[in-house]
């Protein structure tokens, strides 16, 4: 060619990218994540698409999953132990409000585990930010919370119990659930690609951290002073900022919405640096 | 004058041995070292075992370049890929890489069985990096190229394995990039379907795009690359003209030949229980051959010698083909074996039958092991030592009879027909030819 083109440094053809030993953490690229978001859905359409399939009930499963933990957890604590729920909010309604961010809690820990071992297919072929892997493990289940979430406004008509305008905070916990998951899901995956022993960890992990988010207790049930000590444990939060937003009923922790707000963002930080640095090697060790 | 699509400066991988052998360590090994080292004393980690896979690569391909690496096993090719790919990272060096760059080093990665064909060419595509808007402007062509359009309801699993490999080639061979990197992809699928695929792949090269391409089959880098570079224990060894880097890969020390002897007693593969003096590949008169008719049979003859009595030793080997599968091994069942033997010069010959191998390129590995007591000690490997052609170079009865085309697979065994002749009665056997 005569004409010479002055090659555009923004055109994707010319960009020269280096190859080379990184540092961790100072590598976190935003805008390569943003570039790969067509990923990210595709692979939360996947999961979505698959855990279902070949299962008689199909989605069905999203629902009864939570129903039959609330019909449970009802005989057991409502009526044998006999815990009470505060305000004379009928106790099954109660401890669904729980479960519903907890077994979305619960579910993202799970996939998070197997997220980066379960797509060593992909990891160890291609190329693509492996940040997308955990974040797509903690959305997929956004779509069972979204179909137990319907089976919440059932039991409102069924208990006749009115909605509060406070449920406008409801995406505001759900965003809280998300980053906790996601910070909890950074460790787990990145972990169980160096230590395949947190599989089976995991089961005591998840049910001991059960008891200890007020889930099927009130935060009422614990002395004042101790607030802070449940509030270190995030999803104490969000469950308890959940079923505030939700019923309506008593006054909001705001100090425990903060205290769990900030140890979520610290889990998340501090996951992110941990799985930047591990993700070095992901395709060496798996 | 073409600008650098790839340079690559120093570029160096290394691997804790660890790593290789043992994929994962459990918290159960590291609590038990820490308390081992604390027992002992020795708080100090005793530094792992490493090993260079890559050394100090430096090389540049220009823009619209299509260029082979090849190598033996272990050389660093797939290592190299894996590097320019951004699949793992260099432990030193950089490479500037310009333009997009997509990898192919398995075909059909991510695919899901559960899912349809429809949804796979969707998932696949997003994988390998493209945009949503250009799958649906390709849909049309990846369906018609991959020929499953009546199956594309349908979950892959239920798919043959050559539909599924159709499909995903499809898929890839309808990537864009400015740079494309192929691991192998090729030695998957029926003769027809590899034959577009090469052409999709000299299109793509002609296109002005610049394709790396690793591969065991050295006809088909010297048909598609104009370029080839050979590595050799993570070194590059030699880069330039395809013809003349395959002639050396196939000839030199490196490659493989009908014959290798090792006349310097040091320079012989082995340990203070056996040493490997020559291996040989033999035809049916025991002179050694490059070629033989795949109705003959093709000797692999071993020569060694016996340093000590300590151990029993057992000859094997192992046969791979041009596309590096493993065809098959066999050791040698001679109870002989079962003891161990006297200082000395021994040969032993294993004789593959005719009519078992199909036409092709077959590359040998050589081994004297003991074998037993739940463990097997290799004294001598000698991996990819010799090689030999097998060719339609006589008449007489094999697998193909008088069929004048490429015959597929890797085995061609000559099998016995019954024939059932309808109105008659028995079974005629048919005779022994």
């Amino acid at each position: 060619m005569s004409t010479t083109v002055t090659p555009d440094p923004r055109d994707p053809a010319q960009r020269v990218f280096r190859v080379k030993p990184s540092r961790p953490f100072f590598s976190l690229d935003i805008r390569e994540l943003l570039r790969y978001h067509e990923l990210l859905y595709v692979l939360v359409w996947r999961d979505v698409r698959v855990r279902y399939k070949q299962t008689a009930l199909g989605v069905l499963w999203a629902v009864i999953q939570p129903l039959a933990a609330m019909v449970i957890f009802s005989i057991i604590f409502g009526h044998l132990a006999g815990i009470q729920s505060p305000y004379g909010v009928p106790y099954p309604l109660f401890v669904f409000t729980g479960l519903l961010p907890w077994q979305y809690f619960a579910a993202c820990l799970s996939s998070s585990t197997q997220s980066v071992v379960g797509n060593a297919n992909l990891v160890t072929k291609v190329y693509f930010p492996r940040l997308i892997v955990p974040l797509a493990a903690v959305c997929s289940p956004v779509i069972d919370f979204l179909c137990a979430f319907c089976v919440l406004l059932g039991l409102f008509v069924f208990y006749s119990y009115p909605p509060h305008w406070h449920a406008i905070a409801i995406p505001v916990f759900l965003g809280m659930a998300l980053l906790t998951a996601f910070g909890v899901g950074l460790w787990l995956s990145a972990l169980n690609t160096r230590y395949r022993d947190i599989p089976y960890l995991l089961p005591f992990i998840t049910q001991i951290w059960f008891f200890l988010t007020p889930v099927i207790y009130p935060v009422t049930m614990v002395p004042q002073r101790w607030h802070w000590v449940i509030a270190l444990n995030p999803m104490s939060g969000v469950v308890d900022g959940f079923r505030w937003a939700v019923l309506g009923k008593g006054l909001p922790h705001y100090g425990v919405y903060a205290l769990s707000a900030l140890v979520g963002v610290c889990l998340t930080t501090s996951g992110l640096w941990y799985f930047k640095r591990a993700e070095r090697t992901f395709a060496d060790v798996i | 004058m073409a600008d650098f699509a790839i340079r690559a400066v120093g570029l160096s991988k290394q691997y804790r041995i660890g790593q290789l052998l043992r994929r994962h360590d459990t918290l159960r090994d590291q609590i038990s070292s820490a308390a081992k080292a604390l027992v002992h004393g020795d708080l100090k980690r005793t530094p792992p075992e490493m090993i260079w896979a890559l050394e100090d690569v430096s090389f540049e391909i220009d823009q619209g370049e299509i260029v082979g690496i090849i190598g033996r096993n272990g050389a660093g090719k797939t290592t190299l890929l894996r590097l320019l790919s951004r699949i793992s990272e260099p432990t030193a060096g950089y490479a500037d890489v310009r333009g997009r760059l997509r990898s192919l080093l398995e075909v059909g990665t991510g695919f899901h069985g559960e899912l349809t064909g429809r949804e796979n060419i969707y998932l696949n595509g997003a994988i390998l990096g493209m945009r949503r808007t250009e799958v649906n402007r390709k849909f049309d062509e990846i369906v018609e190229f991959s020929g499953v359009e009546k199956f594309l309801d349908t979950p892959v699993k239920r798919y043959s394995s050559g539909m599924y490999v159709r499909l995903a080639f499809a898929v890839a061979a309808h990537l864009e990039p400015e740079i494309l990197i192929v691991d192998e992809v090729l030695a998957v699928g029926d003769a027809a379907f590899q034959k577009r695929c090469l052409g999709k792949m000299e299109t793509i090269g002609r296109s002005g795009r610049t394709v790396v391409f690793v591969s065991h089959s050295m006809p088909t880098v010297t048909r598609l690359c104009s370029r080839a570079i050979l590595l050799d224990g993570g070194h590059v060894v030699a880069d330039g003209p395809t013809e003349s880097i395959v002639a050396r890969y196939l000839q030199a020390d490196l490659g493989t030949t009908a014959r290798r002897e090792w006349p310097e007693p040091g320079s012989r593969p082995g340990d203070d229980v056996a040493r490997l003096r020559s291996v040989t590949v033999v035809g049916a008169d025991g002179q050694p051959v490059e070629a033989a008719d795949l109705r003959e049979p093709v000797g692999i003859e071993l020569a060694f010698d016996v340093i000590s009595q300590r151990e029993p030793i057992t000859p094997m080997i192992a046969v791979y083909n041009e596309q590096g599968v493993h065809a098959f091994n066999a050791l040698d069942p001679d109870p002989r074996w079962e003891r161990p033997q006297p200082p000395g010069r021994y040969r032993s010959c294993a004789w593959i039958p005719g009519n078992l191998l199909n036409e092709g390129s077959y590359i040998v590995s050589v081994f004297l092991n003991t074998v037993g007591h739940g463990k097997t000690v290799k004294h001598v490997a000698a991996t990819e030592i010799v090689s030999f052609q097998v060719a339609d170079l006589g008449a007489g009865p094999s697998a193909k009879g008088t069929f004048g085309q490429p015959w597929g697979g890797v085995i061609s065994p000559l099998l016995e027909w019954t024939i059932d002749t309808e109105g008659v009665e028995t079974i005629r056997e048919r005779s022994h030819l």
